[in-house]
């Protein structure tokens, strides 16, 4: 049963579910890369924007990809505006408190999507959710592709911001050295601040691009944390092109695993992967920081 | 003080002839409980630092060995109970081997007890003989030896015992050698590790005390309510509860777990009785519990005590 013609198309599915992986890890390794906390919230910021993007849809008829020009900025302020008050500056030595404080956040925003939507899995019917590609080994849904391409374009982007911009360099420079960025009069809460804000602007996007070819509800963040963990581990902490390939590898093995072994096999596999990474290879299998 | 633990100790076995009504048993049979797997969860990240996000790997592995030693072997259910703290103690034992071998500290070594409970969560669900998704039902055979009873208060015993010995190990282990090392770990690993302290074994002897105690929360979770499924026992709902109670009573102290478990189930039940009973509600406020302690007070609500107790002679 397991010809090209069957694999090939589970393989492209992979590699598109991938892509909005490495979306959601692309702020997650920012975060790590600069302010090295562990953001246990980011699942639950990405059921939030989900949320967003739906009651845009929902209420105002605002097109889910359209919804970026608003999710992307008020992703930027929320996370911003969280590491500022909420997360606050880091302190040597204990970081598993950061990781506790990120969970109390994740905590609050799931039940809170509980008692305002209550528990019920929401989807959105847009007109090109069921559209079909032809790509002639396969047919893809044509948000899927949307999703693979914007990916690619925003990995890209991303890339460009760190490396090019005067943002960027004051972001690599606190990454590597906090205070000696101070001391060369880098506003270090500010960047920590930004680069969060970066990351949760992420989310909006990815949000964006993954509503239409998924669902949402309160605890849907609990899906992605532990799979955007994964990819940011196995592409190396704070590495960008390592978060993309990261996140395709995991996308087909999830698919492919799943096809050859049965759904819950995919899901397992990615678990798996993540022990065996941070046990083996904690600095990823491509392990370059940000730089 | 030995007065003052006499006289508890009396009223907590007492307790049952002054509480009749179900519903205050049943709440102080979740306060054991969660006392239990706090005091549990203190052995491992109170006193050795050691913050594991994955309790809920120990606390199902007890639930369902109890559950299928039961159901499918017909084993005793006091030695089930045994069985399933040994188990999930060996379940412990092998991540904590894992983890600690391989060197995982603070975050990573968090995230890496999360995936070993979601790996045990999704296995629970996909094999057969362990009732699969739709879980156990855990038949009724009302009896002391069954560790079944037809009134709250059998159950309450049983909890409160449980309860009590938890707090009692980590009463001992706070005295040990043992515990000494694991403080020592958890301010500064590397300097305990150069002034001579075995600081793998006693990770590891911490993490098999810890999970067996967990677990054996988990057979008597299976025992009381009668039903478990791969999402109540393995789900990181578990993991997050069991850590809340020592964090917020006070970590790496004998009696924070309990202080926690009461302050944790006293305002969720207070909330449920002002606010009705919303979904999620009492969640969101642990939530912003959870944060509002580690960030500003973290030596707990016990800290919190003892800083007034030492205050009041200089007022006097």
């Amino acid at each position: 049963m397991l010809e090209p013609s069957i694999l090939l198309p589970a393989a492209i599915n992979g590699l598109t579910m991938g892509a909005v992986y490495a979306l959601i890890a692309l702020g997650l390794t920012l975060i790590y890369g600069v302010l090295h906390i562990i953001n246990f919230a980011h699942g639950s910021l990405l059921m939030a924007a989900l949320y967003g993007v739906f009651f845009l849809y929902k209420l105002l008829g605002v097109d889910p990809y359209a919804a970026m020009a608003v999710l992307v900025p008020a992703g930027f302020v929320a996370g911003y505006a969280l590491q500022r008050s909420v997360i606050g500056a880091i302190k040597p030595g204990r970081d598993q408190n950061v990781l506790l404080i990120t969970l109390g956040v994740s905590i609050v925003l799931d039940n809170l999507a509980v008692y305002f939507f209550s528990g019920d899995t929401q989807t959105i019917d847009t007109r090109y959710s069921l559209e079909m590609v032809n790509l002639g080994v396969a047919l893809v849904s044509l948000p899927r592709l949307i999703g693979l391409g914007a990916a690619l374009v925003f990995t890209a982007a991303l890339w460009l911001l760190i490396s090019s911009t005067d943002l960027g360099r004051a972001i690599r420079a606190v990454a590597k050295e906090p205070h000696g960025a101070r001391l060369v009069g880098i506003d270090v809460d500010h960047i920590f601040a930004m680069s969060f804000g970066i990351g949760t602007a992420c989310l909006g996007a990815a949000a964006c691009l993954l509503l239409p070819m998924f669902y949402v509800s309160p605890h849907v963040g609990q899906v992605f944390v532990l799979i955007a963990f994964t990819v940011v581990v196995l592409g190396g902490m704070g590495s960008f092109t390592g978060a993309l390939i990261g996140g395709l590898l995991i996308g087909v093995t999830e698919s492919l695993g799943g096809l050859i072994f049965g759904e819950s096999a995919g899901q397992l596999a990615i678990f798996l992967i993540f022990i065996a990474v941070l046990l083996f290879r904690p600095t990823g299998l491509f392990g370059s920081r940000l730089s | 003080m030995r007065m003052a633990l006499v006289i508890a100790a009396a009223c907590a076995v007492a307790l049952p002839l002054v509480v009749t009504s179900d519903f205050w048993l049943g709440f102080c049979i979740t306060v054991m409980l969660s006392t239990l797997m706090g005091a549990a969860w203190n052995v491992l990240g109170g006193y050795g630092g050691q913050v594991s996000f994955g309790h809920a790997a120990y606390f199902g592995a007890g639930a369902y060995t109890a559950a299928l030693l039961g159901m499918k072997l017909g084993v005793n259910a006091c030695v089930a109970l045994a069985l399933a703290g040994a188990a999930a103690g060996l379940v412990g034992l092998l991540t904590g081997y894992l983890s600690f071998r391989y060197g995982l500290r603070g975050s990573y070594f968090a995230l890496v007890t999360l995936a070993f409970a979601e790996v045990l969560r999704i296995l629970a669900g996909a094999v057969d003989w362990s009732g699969g998704g739709v879980g156990l039902y855990v038949p009724l055979h009302v009896g002391a030896a069954n560790l079944q009873f037809a009134s709250k208060a059998g159950y309450y015993y049983v909890a409160l015992a449980l309860g009590a010995g938890a707090l009692l190990v980590g009463w001992a282990i706070q005295r040990s050698r043992l515990g000494a090392w694991l403080v020592a770990i958890r301010e500064n690993e590397d300097a305990a590790r150069a002034l001579g302290v075995h600081t793998f074994a006693c990770k590891l002897k911490a993490i098999t005390i810890s999970a067996a105690l967990t677990g054996l929360g988990g057979a008597f979770y299976a025992d009381y309510y009668l039903y478990i499924d791969p999402g109540i026992a393995f789900g990181p709902g578990v993991s997050v509860e069991i850590l809340l109670a020592p964090i917020i009573g006070g970590l790496g102290t004998v009696w924070g777990p309990f202080v926690g478990a009461i302050a944790l189930q006293g305002a969720g039940e207070l909330g449920r009785r002002l606010l009705g009973d919303a979904p999620g509600l009492s969640l969101v406020f642990y939530g912003v519990l959870l944060v509002v302690m580690v960030k500003f007070r973290p030596d707990g609500l016990i800290g919190l005590f003892g800083r007034f107790a030492r205050q009041r002679p200089a007022h006097a």
